[in-house]
């Protein structure tokens, strides 16, 4: 039984940092994309709408509706779709490889895996220009796409590959025996197995691939800025905070919409398990 | 079931090639005696010496370092006891609890960076009336990296102990332990390993973080990435592939390190 005492000794010292320092200013965020810019970095009132105007398209100079940020958001959702589409077709594959050597191999190939994976990642998009300026590719949509798959590919292997591990091979065989051909037997007596691990890592490629700027910012110039590009410009050069807080509030909702679907699915065990 | 078709060894090593390909090249580059990194102009080891020489980053490792050493601290002891927490209760707010251990985790970064900015700016606004202030900087950078570490050392020891049941800590109970007692002499050397693994995750975690850094750390406090970035901005140099090319080399031996280290305890459990 869980008491006041029991709680403040273990889950609520943790519990009330969390709140004190994500929920709160979660609300802080929300109450500032209500407000109105005063100066650089500073807001005030009166309450209005504008800024969530201004994201879903509004233009407060020509006062009318041109949907220059949804061409950003849109633009994100399916440069990070498509940089997750390309870490899958790249990943998946290796799961399988690594999942399918004896231990010690799959040790070795493991560790080869989180090295990139713990090394610094502004080093690791960095290092992309080194070998991509030669070819005059940096800035260009395509080193961004290069950049983002480079860097979140390991977040993806990691989970399939967890789940690649506990497949249950005599299903495979089983439809084998009953004359199924390779390609169905597959994709009925394994794939469907391997699905927790292929969900939880298009949720760690995806969301990560939505967010960032400094991917975008390195290797992909101010043309194919996305939306993590504009929240930074909120909070650095533009210096409008009500905007950027109204931005950032949506990216977090398309985040928490999508999490609050999947443990719907998923349940609470698939929600602790993406973990 | 070991024989792996020829085509999926192929794909896997072209993976891995390009893995190793930017980490490769940067480490060459940084013996590369040029100050225009595109062309091999001949072997030397100035940059690094050039790299040694610079204040501003022997002052970014040191800020790193103290961020990333007190951060875990401080993590893994909440960390710790929300992981026993939600082991040891069945509670009526787990989804919640859930929910909120999972938000650090899913949380893009820059959301969570620009809002402890926010944060950071409101509470000064309250203290500024009752004549207090304070400075982003070490303390605001501090309090950021312990909120994205927690859930991970949460999380970490809570799945290291959901294979036993409760029934250790009981029969030590039962034989007139303390709670204190039970739990410094039974739980914790159970959950021991997990808590290890939590506190190096929390550590690398604090070490990578550029983004929540970059936003909470104000114009005077600069850790290592963040270096790394504003130099990146203006323009590489030479150095920082020296400096890329020792991150490098720090990461491989704390991995091969970490994993020597808990490679006999997985055995023995």
């Amino acid at each position: 039984m869980l008491t006041v005492r029991r709680f403040l000794n273990t889950l609520g010292p943790g519990t009330l940092w969390l709140i004190a320092f994500l929920v709160l200013p979660s609300l802080v965020m929300l109450a500032y994309s209500f407000l109105t810019r005063v100066d650089l970095a500073r807001v005030g009132p009166p309450w209005t709408l504008e800024s969530w105007q201004r994201v879903v398209g509004y233009d407060a100079l020509f006062q009318e509706w041109v949907g220059d940020n949804l061409r950003v958001l849109w633009r994100s959702v399916w440069v990070a779709g498509l940089s997750t589409l390309l870490c899958v077709l790249m990943g998946y594959p290796l799961a399988f490889y690594i999942a399918r050597q004896d231990a010690r191999r799959k040790n070795l190939l493991l560790l080869l895996l989180i090295i990139p994976f713990w090394t610094n990642f502004l080093i690791r998009v960095y290092a992309w220009i080194l070998i991509l300026r030669p070819f005059d590719l940096v800035p260009s949509l395509a080193a961004t796409f290069l950049g983002m798959v480079y860097a979140f590919v390991p977040f993806f292997v990691l989970p399939v590959y967890a789940s690649v591990e506990k497949i249950d091979w005599r299903l495979l065989e089983a439809a084998e025996d009953l004359g199924a051909p390779p390609v169905r037997a597959f994709l009925a007596g394994v794939f469907p197995q391997t699905l927790p691990g292929l969900v939880a890592g298009i949720i760690l490629t995806f969301i990560p691939a939505l967010g960032t700027f400094v991917v975008s910012d390195i290797l992909g110039g101010a043309k194919t800025a996305l939306v993590g590009n504009l929240i930074q410009n909120q909070f650095g050069q533009a210096g409008d905070w009500p905007y950027g807080s109204a931005l950032s509030f949506l990216l977090m909702g398309v985040v928490l919409l999508g999490l609050w679907a999947y443990a719907r699915t998923a349940g609470q065990k698939g929600l602790e398990e993406l973990l | 079931m070991r024989r792996t078709h020829p085509a999926l060894s192929a794909w896997a090593w072209l993976v891995y090639a390009f893995l190793y390909l930017p980490i490769v090249v940067v480490i060459v580059f940084s013996f590369n005696d040029s100050r225009f990194g595109a062309t091999w102009a001949g072997f030397t080891t100035r940059w690094y010496g050039v790299l040694f020489a610079r204040a501003d980053v022997r002052e970014a490792v040191a800020h790193t370092l103290e961020i990333a050493l007190l951060s875990t601290v401080v993590s893994t002891i909440l960390g710790t006891l929300v992981g026993l927490g939600l082991w040891r209760y069945t509670l009526r707010f787990r989804t919640g609890l859930t929910f909120l251990l999972v938000m650090p985790i899913v949380m893009p970064d820059v959301v969570m960076g620009v809002s402890l900015l926010m944060f950071y700016a409101f509470v000064r606004g309250l203290l500024e009336r009752a004549g207090w202030t304070f400075d982003n900087g070490f303390w605001t950078v501090l309090l950021a990296h312990v909120t994205f570490q927690i859930s991970y050392v949460a999380l970490t020891v809570r799945s290291r102990l959901a294979g036993y049941g409760r029934d250790l800590e009981e029969a030590a109970r039962d034989l007139g332990a303390t709670g204190l007692r039970s739990f410094l002499h039974v739980v914790l050397p159970l959950a021991t390993p997990g808590v290890l693994a939590g506190a190096l995750l929390a550590f690398t975690l604090s070490l990578d973080d550029f983004v929540v850094t970059y936003f909470t750390s104000g114009s005077g406090f600069r850790t290592l990435p963040v270096l790394i970035y504003t130099n990146v901005k203006r323009g590489v140099t030479p150095d920082i592939n020296a400096l890329s090319a020792l991150l490098v080399l720090v990461t491989v031996v704390a991995i091969i390190a970490a994993n020597a280290l808990l490679r006999p305890r997985r055995s023995a459990t």
